[in-house]
């Protein structure tokens, strides 16, 4: 099959897709690795000069950047877990027939349609808030003390208002590989006398591996960088509670204007997400036969 | 492909090009009440000058400083009229990034303009920004729970008094709380509240070598009295807190006392938007004694961009947009309530206006008690009074205010939160060579 | 008998699932009731759940105040351009992989998801800089090929997965007939892969609607889309929560109905290889 004709056609076929994402990654990182070096404050036009790894020791000896570390990790972690835990949930649910499917099938897809900022404007303002939000307000019907969600406990709060957003594409993905389960297979195992734990654990489980390999692989590239949540809700805070890489390295270059710095946070985050990256390659080699 | 692409071209020159007749001006603003209010009102200016269209972008505060400073700091060209404060225009004048307003006319009468508010858009006597509108801070309560507590609050408190006051107007079980301050982290959140108050109490950000000095006693002062009442007579959830959040609580009859901007007075006395509209006194932000009281001073300014093209028009713009014809235009169309305050001296002159806001006059006597050339009782190398007007200044005011936010939910002790202010400030000021 | 306890079991299945539902959609169903109350009203407490005065003046006010269909219809310019040109370019590039697989095929799939793994912020000065001696700032051309430059990975891989379910004789068989490259692809391939390419085109197009980064950054007044739409309504000094409500439901109202009316190919060919 790959002869020598189609081998160059490949090239040639790949070429376009290849050149342009080169381009688009090296011409933007060229510059941002140059800047990186540089004492560069946008504020601060024509003083800039070159200062070697200053603005990398800044940035990995600020005690914000290992809480970033471990509020980037938590926040990838805890979200991939819910989504995938409620995921598979979901989608045991509504393989079963009930009457009102297709509904409640578009009403839980529907906030993966959400712009993130709207989708934190209104859990913050309008669900959150512990004076006026609506948790509140059923707390205090019930006669309980409202929780004051953002500031007792910001990163858990950010990782359900994530979660909330990634759960339907989960639960998509997950359905449709569960519905392509051979279900005579399910049926052979009830007839052993298999229990329902034992054909999740011994059935269900293993074949919608593949399917949760694709979703932790898709929602890391897209939950690494998750910004418009925190910003909205609680701007990295309290503390650093919330802050995490992306975030970090927005304060350097949106608040600070230090482009030097946040060019050097912005190298380190790409050196993280190549590490990311080459960790998810063998787990992928391992699930998916690419 | 070709094709596809010229017609892309064509697609855009048309859409370009039905605005090529007039001269069309960008002008980016932030989506306050006053300037949805002038975007409103604009009509009466493109009806009187039809030879210039405008095209309005209109974003939050946050992400419009953003935006506007990238752009001009790449001088990315993108807009003719900018809206900024008072932090930026002092630093953007020394970049030379401003024009200098000299067409705004001879009808402008720059003489009007409130002096404090003139003095901090005005470099070498050449006016850069035009004021919009101003607004200093003050204390708002509420009269009827004064009354039944059996309390007066003088026209110009003390700490002390405010914070025995919040403590014993508290009544946590119906949800009134005693006072309400900002919590939510950021320079212009929390550090604006915090920066005034530490300056009624003495301290200051940096001594005259730029050492920062949250290690110092006024700091800790400042500090363990806003945890301390907000601890015991402040809301829930105030970590979070902005000017929104708390207007929305006092609105709703939820605090007994407010201290933040003087716009705000126009919010809570409307009796469409505020339960306890007929309700609320007022009175000059808290002092301690030293000679300085805690009270801020903002002007949202309009400028044009030295790289602007149209700079003449811009300048017909804001002449019309900051002229005492505006304000008694606003006044016919929307009352005189509604008249975007702290600009002009003749609007606290106007017996009309006085009738129409009850809070005018406090609002002028605040503006007038704050001092940004002069804003501490020690000397300071810095100019600004809730602000330090210097470029690195919104980095740092945010994590600092990040310390702040976070002591006030309970995550750390107020000692903790000040030695994090100093090291990473130190550490700051350090890096962008203040400090040798 | 067994017919009723099968109907009993399906009745708690329909409770369950319609109660699961209905809290996972109910932030949005929140948004939207709030968008027809007052401003007073929107922060009340208790908040009225359906028995509030019921008012249209927030949709009136903003779209006085903005040119909504302005930015709609940008929103749509930037959206489904970006996706086309993507797809234009990942078909090609998604076929050599998928037919003509190499060593290097994988390391190049994983390079390329990779690229998306950047902050974006750490590299908004540097485009900043590219777009304006381009001219490309608040240019809708601008956007179109940033997110399409965002999006292609995702294009390229789901195509891949999809094609690769696709046997390769029938590919062969056609060239042996003598088809041209482009013949093979355009008139053997595509057809066969119209669900594939129905669900790129509808999650790229609302992953595009959706990116919020880009689209503020390097936009104005011309080119701003919705999520620039949403920015002018979100905090400003004052309340704002029923407006924003009213500026949040015609921001997303467009993009859900689609996706609902089009879940069925969403969802046919969203697998990502994951289904064998």
């Amino acid at each position: 099959m790959a002869t020598a004709h189609s081998r160059a056609a490949a090239r040639l076929t790949m070429s376009p897709a290849v050149v342009l994402l080169l381009g688009w990654m090296l011409i933007p990182l060229a510059m941002t690795l140059y800047f990186s070096f540089l004492r560069y404050n946008l504020l601060m036009p024509g003083q800039e000069e070159w200062i070697g790894v200053l603005n990398y020791q800044y940035f990995l000896t600020d005690p914000a950047f290992f809480a970033a570390l471990g509020n980037t990790l938590a926040l990838v972690g805890g979200v991939l877990v819910l989504t995938i835990a409620g995921g598979i949930g979901l989608a045991l649910l509504l393989d079963r027939p009930f009457w009102g499917r297709g509904i409640v099938r578009l009403l839980i897809i529907a906030p993966f349609f959400v712009m993130p900022t709207v989708s934190a404007l209104v859990w913050k303002n309008m669900l959150m808030n512990p004076v006026n939000g609506l948790f509140a307000a059923i707390a205090k019907g019930l006669g309980l003390q409202p929780f004051d969600f953002l500031a007792e406990a910001p990163l858990s709060s950010i990782i359900l208002i994530v979660t909330w957003q990634w759960l339907p594409f989960a639960t998509l993905i997950l359905l449709t590989a569960l519905q392509s389960l051979d279900s005579e297979r399910l049926e052979a195992a009830e007839m052993d006398g298999a229990g329902a734990v034992d054909r999740f654990i011994h059935i269900i489980l293993p074949h919608l591996a593949r399917a949760m390999t694709v979703v932790t692989l898709i929602q890391t590239i897209f939950l690494l960088s998750v910004f418009a949540e925190i910003l909205v809700t609680t701007n990295g805070g309290p503390g650093t509670a919330t802050t995490n890489i992306t975030y970090l390295v927005y304060a350097q270059s949106l608040l600070q204007f230090d482009v030097g710095g946040g060019s050097a946070g912005g190298i380190v985050a790409v050196v993280l997400a190549n590490i990311v990256a080459v960790f998810l390659m063998r787990m992928i080699g391992r699930n998916l036969d690419i | 492909m070709k094709r596809a692409l010229s017609l892309i071209g064509a697609a855009v020159a048309a859409f370009l090009g039905s605005s090529a007749q007039a001269e069309t001006l960008s002008i980016a603003t932030v989506n306050n009440g006053d300037m949805i209010r002038m975007q409103k009102l604009a009509e009466h200016f493109t009806k009187a000058h039809p030879d210039i269209t405008l095209n309005w972008v209109t974003l939050e505060e946050n992400v419009l400083r953003q935006r506007i400073t990238t752009d001009i700091a790449t001088k990315g060209g993108q807009y003719d009229v900018l809206t900024i404060g008072t932090y930026e225009v002092p630093i953007w004048t020394k970049q030379k990034w401003l024009k200098p307003l000299d067409k705004l006319g001879a009808n402008y009468d720059v003489e009007d303009l409130l002096p404090s508010i003139r003095s901090g858009l005005t470099t070498d006597g050449t006016l850069y920004a035009a004021p919009f509108y101003g607004e200093s801070s003050m204390v708002m309560y509420r009269k009827d729970l004064f009354e039944k507590a059996g309390l007066t609050m003088p026209e110009a408190p003390t700490w002390s008094f405010i914070a025995d006051a919040a403590r014993k107007l508290t009544d946590k079980q119906n949800e009134l709380y005693g006072i309400c301050l900002r919590g939510k982290a950021g320079w212009g959140e929390n550090m604006a509240f915090l920066s005034a108050m530490a300056n009624s109490f003495g301290a200051r950000w940096f001594d005259m070598n730029w050492k920062p000095q949250f290690n110092t006693d006024p700091w800790k002062q400042t500090l363990t009295t806003y945890l301390g009442v907000m601890k015991d007579a402040g809301p829930p959830g105030a970590s979070s807190n902005g000017f929104n959040e708390n207007l929305a609580l006092f609105q709703t009859g939820k605090c007994a006392m407010w201290i933040d901007a003087t716009v705000a007075a126009s919010f809570v006395s409307n009796p469409a938007q505020s339960k306890v509209a007929d309700k609320v006194g007022y009175a000059l932000a808290p002092d301690n004694g030293l000679g300085k009281r805690s009270n801020w001073l903002w002007a949202w300014s309009l400028a044009v961009p030295a790289s602007s093209k149209k700079g003449d028009a811009a300048q017909t713009f804001i002449s019309w947009a900051t002229s005492k014809e505006y304000l008694d235009l606003v006044a016919k169309e929307e009352g005189w309530a509604n008249v975007p305050p702290g600009t002009r001296s003749s609007l606290y002159a106007n017996a009309e206006y006085r009738k129409a806001a009850p809070f005018a006059d406090l609002t002028l006597k605040s503006i007038q008690a704050a001092d940004p050339q002069h804003p501490t009782v020690q000397e300071v190398p810095y100019t600004g009074v809730q602000f330090v007007a210097i470029p690195e200044f919104q980095g740092i005011g945010t994590a600092v205010g990040q310390a702040f936010s976070a002591a006030l939910a309970g995550q750390m002790t107020a000692d903790q939160a000040l030695q994090s202010a100093q090291a990473l400030t130190t550490r700051e000021m350090t890096k962008a060579g203040y400090i040798k | 008998m067994a017919r009723a306890a099968t109907n009993r079991q399906k009745l708690v299945v329909t409770l369950i699932a319609w109660t699961i539902g209905i809290v996972i959609f109910f932030p949005i169903l929140w948004t939207a009731l709030t968008s027809f109350k007052t401003e007073a009203e929107a922060i009340a407490s208790p908040p009225s759940f359906l028995a509030f005065h019921w008012t249209l003046e927030n949709y009136t006010e903003v779209q006085q105040r903005s040119d909504y269909f302005l930015h709609f219809w940008n929103s749509v310019v930037i959206s489904v351009g970006s996706t086309l040109i993507g797809l234009m370019v990942a078909v090609p590039a998604a076929w050599s992989m998928a037919f003509v697989p190499g060593k290097r095929t994988r390391d190049v799939l994983m390079w390329m998801l990779s690229t998306k793994m950047l902050p974006p912020v750490g590299v908004l000065i540097p485009i900043y800089l590219l777009f304006r001696d381009f001219g490309l700032l608040d240019s809708r051309i601008g956007l179109v090929i940033v997110l399409t430059l965002i999006n292609l990975p995702i294009i390229v891989w789901m195509l891949f997965t999809y094609f690769r379910e696709i046997p390769g004789e029938i590919l062969e068989a056609a060239r042996m007939d003598g088809a041209g490259l482009r013949d093979e692809i355009l008139f053997v391939l595509l057809p066969m892969a119209v669900p594939g390419i129905a669900s790129t085109l509808l999650l790229n197009i609302i992953l595009a609607w959706n990116e919020a980064f880009w689209t503020l950054n390097l936009s104005a007044s011309q080119s701003a889309p919705l999520t620039a739409f949403i920015a002018s309504y979100s905090s400003p000094e004052g309340l704002f929560y029923a407006k924003l409500s009213a500026a949040s439901t015609m921001a997303v109202a467009p993009i859900l109905v689609l996706g609902w009316f089009s879940q069925k190919q969403l969802v046919r060919g969203l697998t990502f290889g994951a289904v064998k």
